[in-house]
């Protein structure tokens, strides 16, 4: 019944959000261009590091095309559902429009989270895996059931790591009412997320591996598409990717105590 | 005999709020160590509303009113006391008790704005359970009693803000709420509008026996909808009970203009010992007090020749200024 629910209000998200944005055809086609030419974009800056090195961090241009497969679809993702919605927190809760979402019977995280969509991220997606499509044939993976599961369950941890991330940003504004720029520094780690974690130094790697979880994001997914990675990382990924939900959704649920909502 | 509803004991609120000195060298104090003190907005307060009662919270502007309705909705968690709306503590925001109430405030929105208001409906609709032809049956309901039907389907953005505020109601009606609170919800109307929308409030009570909490800085939309008022200053309450009674202790005189036939009878009346505001040529103003009115009244017809006569009520906004700086208006 309450899946149910809550499937049946996701749906009318879809729909209204939808008609939102097709008022503003322009806005659509402007977008669905930036995709592209920021996809043009990657690529041609990733061929310029290879140019003199066959290898960058143990990885061939073409298996780093993976990782920049990897980085679209979640930019994508980011695109169409964190981005409209995640840096909207801000705004709700310095405006006091979460009062609204605080007063409805329905879970605060999913209406915050998931009320708004921008279609034209869906391109980057479907460019992403276009891209992933062509890396295996470049590649000459051999591609199988396991490999595409164990992938796909790679990308949904990331996916998650990355909103979690995002989310917990967005909820310090309730005590610091503005972190705009905290998640345009969260945007810019992820464009790191773009080369191979071994490209970079023994620290930075540290570094990006545990304070930040770049590694987990693309790098793991991108070994695993491949047929590189041990199973271990896999877990490891899974684990990480529980911890973050769990940690902001009890962070969420700690900072709505001390939300004091806009004066009127 | 209706029974409570709404439960307030010994509630209190504080805010941290930081503060600033004037100025670069201030500006630059404040953003590296900030001076933050406890403010205790809310002091100790305790009130019970009746189920299908209309309640106004008066006050001037920061008294605590609106904090008062947002720790009754759930929105903001009490320092310190006990609060009961419905059985339920509302900041636990439990389903069944979020079902049951409703929040409208005048300056903000929850209708989406590139969107027919309908899609709004719709969508809050799902949130609340409600069925499509539920839904339906209720939208059409509430459409016919605000008058709006022309405007469900026009984009928000488009609609005044009178069509916006009818559509913001509706919105945060429809899945029948037993209590609504209710936000300076005429902010910015136009008198036409704001007229319909205590029309609506008043129908809206009478037909689902709906208990309301009001703030309203509009006299107007007091006077008509409450027949008890809580006036809250700088965070206790200063009076609490019935509106006229209220009225009557801080104006205790009535005006009465009286038209006399010729001068000298308005000489006459003058000099007869009731307490006079004014006089001109055979017009004459005299204060009396609200318990002799009647008794006054007649002792004039009878004993001077009167052409016409007028009782004036004292404004009603001066009455109630004189209440949003009192501290205490007990009678």
């Amino acid at each position: 019944m309450r899946v149910r629910k809550y499937l049946k209000v996701y749906s009318k998200f879809l729909h209204t959000s939808l008609a939102s944005e097709l008022e503003y055809k322009t806005n659509i086609i402007i977008d669905l261009i930036t995709a592209i030419l920021s996809l043009i974009g990657s690529i041609f800056l990733l061929s310029i590091f290879f140019q003199n090195n066959n290898r960058i961090g143990g990885w061939e241009f073409e298996q780093a095309l993976i990782i920049q497969g990897i980085y679209t679809i979640l930019n994508g993702i980011t695109n169409t559902w964190f981005n409209p919605n995640l840096t909207e927190i801000v705004k709700h809760i310095r405006e006091g429009t979460l009062d609204f979402v605080l007063l409805k019977p329905i879970d605060s995280q999913f209406f915050i989270s998931l009320k708004k969509i921008n279609p034209s991220g869906f391109l980057e997606i479907i460019l992403g895996f276009c891209l992933l499509l062509y890396c295996i044939k470049i590649n000459q993976i051999n591609f199988n059931l396991n490999i595409l599961s164990l992938f796909f369950i790679t990308i949904i941890c990331s996916i998650f790591i990355l909103y979690s991330l995002w989310f917990f940003i967005s909820t310090t504004t309730i005590w610091f009412v503005k972190t705009w720029n905290a998640t345009e520094v969260l945007r810019s780690f992820l464009y790191i997320g773009r080369f191979p974690l071994n490209s970079f130094s023994f620290s930075l790697r540290i570094f990006f591996s545990v304070f930040i979880p770049i590694a987990f994001i693309t790098t793991i997914p991108s070994e695993v598409f491949l047929g590189l990675s041990q199973l271990w990382k896999i877990f490891l990924e899974i684990l990480v990717a529980l911890l973050f939900v769990s940690t902001s959704r009890k962070f969420w649920l700690f900072a709505l105590k001390f939300y004091s909502s806009a004066s009127s | 005999m209706e029974k409570n509803i709404i439960y307030v004991k010994n509630l209190s609120k504080s805010f941290d709020v930081s503060s600033k000195e004037p100025g670069l060298k201030g500006t630059i104090k404040h953003f590296f160590k900030r001076k933050t003190t406890s403010l205790k907005v809310i002091k100790n307060i305790s009130f019970e509303i009746k189920e299908g009662e209309i309640v106004g919270f008066l006050g001037a502007n920061g008294a605590g009113k609106t904090t008062i309705l947002k720790m009754l909705c759930g929105l903001i968690y009490p320092t310190e006391g006990s609060i009961s709306v419905s059985g339920y503590l509302p900041y636990r925001r439990k389903e069944n008790f979020l079902k049951n109430i409703t929040l409208i405030m005048g300056q903000k929105q929850q209708l989406l704005w590139d969107l027919p208001p309908i899609e709004s409906f719709y969508l809050n609709a799902s949130i609340y359970d409600l069925d499509k032809l539920e839904a339906k049956k209720r939208i059409n309901k509430l459409s016919e009693m605000l008058e709006i039907d022309d405007d469900l389907f026009k984009p928000v953005r488009k609609l005044s803000l009178g069509q916006r505020m009818k559509s913001e109601l509706l919105a945060a009606l429809i899945h029948k709420p037993n209590i609504l609170f209710l936000d300076e919800p005429t902010l910015g109307l136009d008198i036409n509008a704001q007229r319909n929308l205590r029309n609506f409030l008043q129908k809206y009570n009478k037909e689902t026996n709906a208990t309301i909490c009001l703030t309203s800085h509009y006299m107007k939309d007091i006077t008509s909808l409450c027949k008890r008022v809580i006036c809250v200053h700088n965070g206790s309450i200063s009076y609490d009970g019935k509106l006229d009674l209220l009225l009557k202790k801080l104006s205790p005189v009535k005006e009465i203009l009286i038209i006399c036939r010729s001068e000298s009878d308005a000489i006459k009346l003058e000099k007869s010992g009731f307490m006079v505001k004014n006089k001109r040529k055979n017009e004459i103003t005299l204060k009396v007090e609200n318990k002799s009115i009647t008794s006054s009244l007649k002792a004039i017809l009878n004993n001077f020749d009167i052409e016409d006569l007028y009782i004036n009520e004292p404004p009603i906004d001066e009455i109630i200024g004189k209440i949003l700086i009192k501290k205490d208006c007990s009678i």
